[in-house]
């Protein structure tokens, strides 16, 4: 895969701390343009939270965070203008339920982009065509499977083309059945050469699919490097032990 | 059959009925109007304060919580009374129909907020923190994605509340509001004949049973299905 | 401001008009006593019928619940207190109040315990009746209290509403707590007896609606 030195995201620093409870320790991370980097780690380990400092969903307590060459921690940055840029999808979908597939894919185009409902009915459509989920246009999150209303979250940020995309443990909320659906999706997604930073625990996928694999745990990076090496070889112990721990599931 | 046509002519009167008919319009016409000002007036506000509550300024919340709590615990009528006969001692006298408008768009208002927060609040971070990753503004994922999922889960609790509260319009009968109670007491005080009750209870029946068969409805259609 | 204290919080007035704003609130208190577990009875038996019985008894209740339900209660007990007289019963305003409460309330109550009852899954009697319970008997070790606990803050918010409501009867003179102030605010010109009369209500009422908020907040948080 052609990777560029160019930094999408550049995460330096970042603590966060909810309370007393430090949950990031000065964690940094560079991710580059068109790379598929996958953060793994235990539970509690600040996965999650690392992802949502990337859109400011949390509020680091200190650190810098810049996106395709913006400090999106500065104050007076736009946040709303950098979040479009900056695609999220979550653990639990998080579909409107009072819109249909096309109305939660447009609803930002049309609102924060301003876009004519033409044309912003066009642009959903073709992304909800990109997760294979075209005919599922009028259809209602409820009347949706797990797979598809994920596959039309991810639409729902790839409409508004955003420079990096970020999951948020897109299939643990999945039946096992659902789970290949979308990772497809997100395989098509890298093929194509969208920046991906993801948290999960499908294994296999990060041994496929991933650039760079991250081990976090206790709220610091331990170890980072292609996934051969980190599945093969770790050169950390409690890499090692997350490894085969998680291996023999 | 005697007692029967003595029931009949005292409570069916169709004469008395007939001459007090149109007076009994007249009140039907100004309560349904007293009615739908304190309905716009009430859920406006309702929801205005509700969404300046979720903006979650302390102080201000407090207030909200403060006023809202108070217009649930007074009886309206002593607010009506209160509005009607105690305001003209400091020279801000208002009429019977304002002082009803205003006291009942108070509570109302003070139930509607709680509806409307209690919906905002049951609608899941998630929506919001979806709405938010996509570049909606704070408002906009209001308006856009919480409200409208809010508004569905409050729409029977504010049905059978602002039916609840909009009779009591009756009570401006206590403050000379021409409404249907009043003209219906004004023609019983004439006629001596309590068929003008009956046809105010008519009156009011046409008035509010639609909207009680419509809350009924509503109530098993937007039921909490989640 | 002077003028707003003397016509709203003249302390001196308020002195004068205590007791009897005090024998008021003695009233309504009564009143709340008497209205309240007679209207919850009513309610229950309206639910209790209107879930067991044929279409023939369900829809008359049905209407009964309803046509209370629109009629304001004001129009109820004026109806009763003016118009039962011409039938020639003369009815104590007591009398009165307690009858048109016992109409109107009773739909009210009837409906949350009907809400209540529906709310306890089909399985909860198939158990009960399989144990060999009777029918009267599921209902009223089973289902009614199950359904009872499932509509608490109903239950509560419509009381809290009956207790208000018993201000209305000043209208036929009872001499509850705001009859009382009327009373006092007539005579002595000035309205710092209904002002008084608020904070008894918001004194006696203020507790109920602050249960009453937390309950339904945390109703919510379940769902």
């Amino acid at each position: 895969m052609a990777t560029t030195d160019h930094a999408i995201l550049d995460a330096r620093a970042i603590r966060k701390s909810f309370g007393s409870l430090e949950v990031l320790r000065g964690v940094d991370l560079n991710v580059a343009e068109q790379e598929l980097v996958f953060i793994i780690g235990p539970s509690g380990s600040g996965k999650s939270t690392l992802l949502r400092c990337f859109n400011r969903l949390e509020q680091p307590t200190s650190g810098t965070i810049v996106v395709d060459g913006i400090d999106i921690l500065a104050p007076g940055v736009d946040i709303n203008a950098m979040r479009r840029r900056i695609g999220m999808v979550f653990q639990s979908f998080n579909l409107y339920p009072h819109l249909n597939a096309l109305g939660n894919v447009t609803l930002a185009l049309r609102k924060v982009l301003g876009k004519p409902r033409d044309e912003a009915d066009e642009i959903a459509m073709a992304a909800l065509a990109r997760v294979g989920l075209a005919e599922k246009a009028k259809s209602y999150p409820n009347e949706l499977s797990g797979g598809q209303q994920q596959r039309v979250a991810i639409a729902r940020a790839l409409a508004l083309e955003p420079k990096v995309m970020l999951f948020d443990e897109p299939t643990s909320a999945l039946d096992p059945e659902l789970v290949g659906s979308v990772l497809k999706v997100m395989r098509d997604m890298r093929e194509s050469g969208m920046t991906m930073v993801v948290v999960s625990h499908e294994m296999q996928f990060a041994r496929t699919a991933a650039d760079r694999v991250v081990f976090l745990d206790k709220g610091e990076i331990v170890e980072a490097g292609a996934p051969e090496r980190i599945f093969g070889s770790p050169a950390q112990t409690r890499t090692r032990e997350f490894v085969t721990r998680i291996e023999h599931r | 059959m005697t007692d029967l046509d003595r029931f009949l002519s005292t409570f069916f009167n169709l004469e008395v009925m007939a001459r007090y008919l149109p007076m009994i319009v007249d009140g039907f016409v100004l309560t349904t109007y007293l009615a739908l000002v304190i309905i716009a007036t009430g859920l406006t506000a309702g929801l205005l304060l509700a969404v300046i509550r979720s903006q979650q300024i302390r102080l201000v919340n407090w207030t909200i919580v403060f006023l809202v709590d108070m217009f649930r615990a007074l009886p309206p009528l002593v607010i009506i009374i209160m509005i009607y006969f105690a305001l003209p001692n400091v020279g801000l006298g208002v009429s019977g129909f304002v002082a009803v408008w205003i006291s009942l768009s108070l509570v109302l208002t003070a139930f509607a907020e709680e509806i409307f927060w209690a919906g905002i609040v049951s609608v899941s971070k998630g929506q919001w923190e979806a709405a938010r990753s996509t570049g909606l503004r704070f408002e906009q994922a209001l308006l856009y994605v919480v409200l409208p999922q809010a508004v569905r889960l409050t729409i029977p609790p504010l049905t059978n509340r602002a039916i609840a509260i909009t009779k009591g319009t009756a009570l401006g009968s206590v403050v000379a509001v021409p409404e249907i109670l009043t003209q219906a007491q004004t023609g019983l005080s004439f006629s001596y004949n309590p068929s003008t009750l009956t046809l105010g209870a008519l009156a009011y029946l046409i008035l509010f049973v639609p909207f009680v068969v419509f809350g009924r409805w509503i109530e098993t259609r937007f039921a909490w299905k989640r | 401001m002077t003028l707003i204290i003397d016509s709203f919080f003249n302390v001196k007035i308020m002195q004068a008009a205590f007791p009897l704003l005090l024998q008021g609130l003695g009233m309504t208190i009564v009143l709340c006593f008497v209205v309240i577990p007679v209207g919850l009875a009513g309610g229950l038996i309206v639910a209790l019928l209107g879930t067991q019985g044929s279409n023939w008894v369900r829809w008359p209740l049905v209407a009964y619940v309803d046509f209370f339900r629109a009629f304001p209660p004001l129009v109820l007990l004026i109806f009763i207190y003016f118009g039962i007289p011409f039938t020639g019963w003369d009815i104590a305003p007591f009398t009165a109040v307690v009858l048109g409460f016992l109409l109107n309330t009773s739909s009210y109550y009837g409906e949350i315990f009907r809400a209540g009852i529906e709310s306890v899954v089909r399985g909860q009697f198939e158990a009960a009746r399989s144990t060999g319970l009777s029918a009267a008997q599921t209902m009223a070790y089973v289902v009614v209290p199950q359904a009872v606990r499932n509509v608490v803050p109903d239950l509560i918010s419509n009381t809290l509403e009956v207790a208000k409501l018993t201000s209305i009867a000043s209208v036929v003179a009872l001499p509850e707590l705001l009859f009382a102030a009327r009373s006092a605010q007539s005579i002595t010109y000035n309205a710092s007896p209904i002002v008084l009369a608020a904070l008894f209500y918001l004194v006696l009422l203020w507790p109920v609606v602050r249960v009453l908020s937390r309950l339904e907040h945390r109703m919510l948080a379940r769902h």
